[in-house]
């Protein structure tokens, strides 16, 4: 209709037609256009104040001394200079590099068996496959140093010590901590393959090796990319393995805790954030470009392939490679699990409750272990309701508002950002930002207020992105004709939105419920006494030598994280059957 | 429509005997056999889950049949892989492997069966001229339009020479343009390499313009084989008669004379003989192209006044309700060239004469469920 060419422009009726469209109409915004932008403000806020701002004084921080005067690049220089305390930046490398081929291998062939191949037992060896994620990883660890450390029982039986403590005890924690969530995108990815294309490469007469390497292999290649992402960011972050079992080989995590714990040396520490942070960040906007790549390459109409009996040989082969990974799972628990009732493992194993009553900092509790539980429940709780609730209000403003482009594409980018930033880092800012009485929100500090907001933003992007997926799947029509049915936005959204996808929202209380039972290094800065956590006070009664004690507080974590899966699986069904009845066939 | 596997032509190239498959309680094929000449080109026509997919699927060995046998130019390939059987096929969805360029597509089988790099690189240009795409080789499927992957996927099935080429849907995934000129070229490049086809369709006209034959299927059985000119003029069956094109289905009594049928108080000539008896219930059928309105009155018999209930305008022609005087339990559909409308200037609402020719009319047993 505007096509307008150049002579034309002369005429006086295209001048005026020109200017017509130029106009910008805006619409009237109402109160309810006001409501929506209030909230996106609050929520943007909100996340400047407790993520960006701690962060930019972090960074801050790492070019100034201690007396606050900048000195450039002076403390990355003094890092670097010695050799002693560069090595921290290489052994964190070197260990995610490890942790990531390996942990590729072993979830490569699990995956494989469980998707394409018709190997006996696939669904108990998936459900085992996914125990790890109830365990902390300083949990993991401390049930290696049991099983293979110098008095390990395994040890003992067979007389090979493996040397644990350091880079090989980092490494298995690492690889045992990262196997699930491997596990579930390589799943996924061996699963989305189109059975067209194996027929069409069978009519061609293609031998199996050759399809496996021109299909298979190419099939999965963003999910074995972005396995490799996730696993390499959860090697080089996590900071309870390191902790446990990494005896005096530093890595970048347990440095920055050694220097502000140990040595109060806060500039150092936020130059080593910043070091952990260049990585972390490079893998995620990596993974972010991976996974656009991803989704283009997934077409609607894929016929799947069901499961094939392969080889004998090689089927028996990956069979056993499932049951012995599965067997060893179980025996970490089967660990903690006697290790939390046994004196003094290894030397005498009667069993005893005495592990159960525990003191810290030599102050005895008689329900001790009771009351620092009572303390993670609680701040796992406020962490799944108010997380949640942040979390798909958030999602629904950026999914499902016409316009406001910029604040919209500005919130997605604050609400991934998240993911990025290691739990140190996060933590340490958190000492820069709300451990200074100049800023108002001291207040915060020592508060279960300031451990829930942390936690929630240090796990907020996966959330994130689970409500954005089930959002992005309703017909947006909804919002059009509850508009046209002149019903406010908000009743829509409670009426409709919500319902339809509460059981993405148990999905996500689950995963914050349970992330916040385990989380330490994003509390691990901002903790005071009187507010200890479990899975922090695990870390402390090791620090201190209470390993069965340690042991203890380990398994009743695992034992709140079933009980807290059985209650979610639960709720679904229920919640299934009340609102999800649409969906019936 | 059954027949025993002896009256087949022996020297039929592709043959299948008996073929049954069932997945679960359901029978996705049930008993059929069916021989395919060399040469020819098979429409396997029908609805979604009337077992054609399954059929080209047991013809290339990616389905197992439960019963039946398969011979492929005079050899029993029933139970050979399809890595042993000598076919080339194409799905609906291209399956191209996406990772690989176009000519690395079209090469695949043929470095599957180690030829010469050479020879290779040769094959594939020529395909490439074939298809008309002689410059995307270096291309990857997804940098190509619907059209051009499903003509990529086309030479990498011809690639290796097969004698049978086997089609699962091919232009369904496409727009209507892009269907209607591939359906064409497709059809001359089978020609002229006189390559054996079996054509999977659920669309009647694909099918009446590819075909040498149609082999109309429903719930695993073959309604009816022949010519596109014969399924569409004697269709055998009322579901193929209302499967292939359009057809009215008029509730009627077999009449006095077994060259007769009565509709209402109206009785129509036919010109084949019917053996039913006396008033035994019948179905009288008709297309609407083949009813001839604003005839002269009781010119060649057969004719009814007729009134016009609704005109549906449809582009090239007219679409006429008619309600005829003496029947009036069931209403006729016409179809009227917009010059004939304008010559007997007809509107709703008007009376016209209308004519049911004699030798178009087909009679069915008892009821039909079609309209």
């Amino acid at each position: 209709m505007m096509s307008v060419s150049k002579s034309s422009l002369a005429t006086p009726e295209h001048v005026i037609d020109r200017q017509l469209y130029r106009m910008k109409v805006s619409q009237y915004i109402g109160a309810e256009g006001l409501l929506r932008r209030l909230l996106f403000v609050l929520i943007a806020l909100s996340l400047f104040a407790f993520l960006v701002y701690p962060l930019i004084l972090a960074l801050v921080r790492s070019f100034q001394n201690r007396s606050g005067e900048f000195v450039g690049l002076a403390n990355y220089v003094a890092y670097f200079s010695s050799a002693a305390s560069s090595a921290s930046l290489n052994n964190s490398l070197y260990i995610s590099v490890v942790t990531t081929v390996i942990t590729l291998l072993i979830t490569f062939i699990f995956a494989y068996g469980l998707t394409r191949m018709t190997i006996p037992w696939r669904g108990p060896f998936r459900q085992i496959a996914q125990l790890p994620i109830f365990i902390p990883s300083l949990v993991q660890a401390l049930a290696f140093i049991y099983m293979f450390g110098n008095n390990g029982i395994i040890t003992r039986m067979t007389g090979i010590n493996i040397g644990l403590y350091g880079k090989v005890g980092i490494i298995m924690s690492e690889v045992f901590y990262a196997f699930p969530h491997a596990l579930i995108i390589l799943v996924t990815a061996l699963s989305l393959s189109d059975s067209r294309l194996y027929e069409a490469a069978e009519s061609l007469r293609t031998s199996s090796w050759r399809v496996f390497w021109t299909i298979t292999i190419p099939g999965v290649r963003y999910g074995l990319l972005s396995a490799a992402f996730v696993v390499f960011t959860l090697a080089i972050t996590d900071f309870g393995a390191p902790k446990v079992v990494g005896g005096n080989y530093n890595v970048l995590a347990t440095d920055i805790y050694s220097k502000v714990v140990g040595q109060q040396n806060f500039e150092m520490g936020a130059t080593i954030s910043t070091l952990l942070l260049i990585p972390a960040l490079l893998v995620f906007v990596l993974d972010r470009w991976v996974q656009r790549k991803q989704v283009a390459q997934v077409t609607a109409n894929i016929v799947p392939l069901p499961p094939k009996p392969h080889h004998p040989i090689i089927q028996n082969a990956v069979f056993i490679f499932c049951l012995a990974v599965s067997l060893f799972i179980l025996s970490v628990y089967v660990v903690v699990l006697i290790g939390a009732f046994t004196s003094y493992w290894p030397y005498n194993m009667s069993l005893t409750l005495k592990n159960f009553t525990f003191y810290v900092a030599g102050v005895q509790h008689k329900f001790g272990v009771f009351v620092v539980l009572w303390n993670s429940i609680k701040m796992a709780s406020y962490t799944a309701i108010f997380g949640t609730i942040v979390v798909f209000a958030s999602a629904y403003l950026i999914e499902k508002s016409r316009g406001l482009n910029l604040p919209r594409a500005t919130l997605y980018f604050l609400s991934v950002m998240p993911l990025a930033v290691p739990g140190m880092v996060k933590g340490l800012s958190y000492i820069f930002a709300f451990n200074d009485p100049r800023n108002p929100l001291y207040i915060l500090y020592g508060t279960m207020a300031l451990l829930t907001i942390s936690t929630i933003l240090h796990y907020y992007t996966v959330p994130f992105l689970t409500a954005t997926t089930a959002l992005k799947q309703m017909d947006p029509e909804f919002e059009a004709t509850g508009e046209s049915l002149e019903a406010p936005f908000y009743r829509t959204f409670w009426k409709v939105t919500v319902p339809l996808a509460l059981p993405a929202i148990l999905q996500i209380a689950m995963y914050f419920f349970l992330n916040a039972m385990v989380t330490l290094s994003a509390v691990v800065f901002i903790f005071v006494p009187g507010k200890e956590l479990a899975a922090l006070s695990v870390m402390l009664l090791d620090d201190a030598g209470e390993t069965a004690q340690a042991m203890a507080m380990s398994l009743l974590i695992i034992v709140v994280g079933f009980a807290a899966r059985g209650l979610f699986f639960l709720a679904t069904r229920g919640i299934e059957r009340s609102t999800q009845a649409w969906r019936g066939r | 429509m059954q027949e025993s596997p002896n009256k087949y032509d022996p020297h039929a190239f592709l043959r299948l005997i008996d073929l049954t498959k069932t997945f679960g309680e359901l029978v996705a094929v049930n008993n059929v056999s069916l021989d395919i000449a060399e040469g020819e080109f098979i429409c396997l026509l029908g609805p979604s889950g009337c077992g054609k997919t399954t059929i080209l699927r047991m013809i290339a060995g990616l389905e197992q049949q439960n019963a039946g046998q398969i011979f492929q130019a005079g050899k029993d390939i029933s139970r050979l892989p399809p890595r042993d059987r000598d076919f080339g096929i194409v799905f609906q969805s291209y399956a191209l492997f996406p990772n690989l360029t176009v000519a690395q597509n079209i090469a695949y089988g043929l470095e599957n069966r180690r030829e010469p790099k050479k020879a290779i690189a040769e094959r594939v240009a020529e395909l490439l001229e074939l298809i008309g795409l002689p410059t995307v080789g270096k291309k990857y499927p997804s940098q190509l339009s619907g059209g051009q992957q499903q003509r990529i996927a086309l030479a990498r099935a011809l690639a290796t020479s097969p004698s049978l080429l086997l089609l699962d849907e091919p232009l369904s995934a496409l727009d209507a343009r892009v269907r209607v000129s591939l359906r064409i070229e497709i059809k001359h490049l089978q020609r002229r390499l006189g390559l054996t086809t079996v054509f999977v369709t659920h669309d009647q006209e694909e099918a009446l313009v590819m075909a040498d034959r149609i082999v109309v299927m429903s719930h695993g059985v073959i309604e009816q084989a022949g010519r596109p000119q014969e399924i569409y003029r004697t269709p055998a069956t009322p579901f193929v008669a209302d499967f292939v094109g359009v057809m009215n289905f008029l509730p009627a009594k077999a009449g006095t004379a077994s060259h007769q049928v009565q509709c209402g108080s109206i009785v129509f000539e036919t010109a084949e003989v019917h053996p039913f008896s006396p008033g035994e219930a019948v179905t009288l059928a008709v297309r609407p192209e083949d009813v001839r309105v604003g005839v002269a009155a009781n010119q060649n018999g057969n004719t009814a006044q007729a009134q016009i209930d609704e005109a549906e305008f449809l582009g090239s022609f007219y679409r006429l309700t008619l309600s005829l005087e003496g029947m009036e339990e069931a209403r006729l559909v016409a179809e009227v060239s917009n010059n004939r409308m304008r010559d007997l200037n007809l509107n709703a609402g008007d009376k016209v004469p209308v004519q049911l020719p004699a030798a178009l009319l087909r009679i069915y047993p008892g009821k039909t469920g079609y309209k």
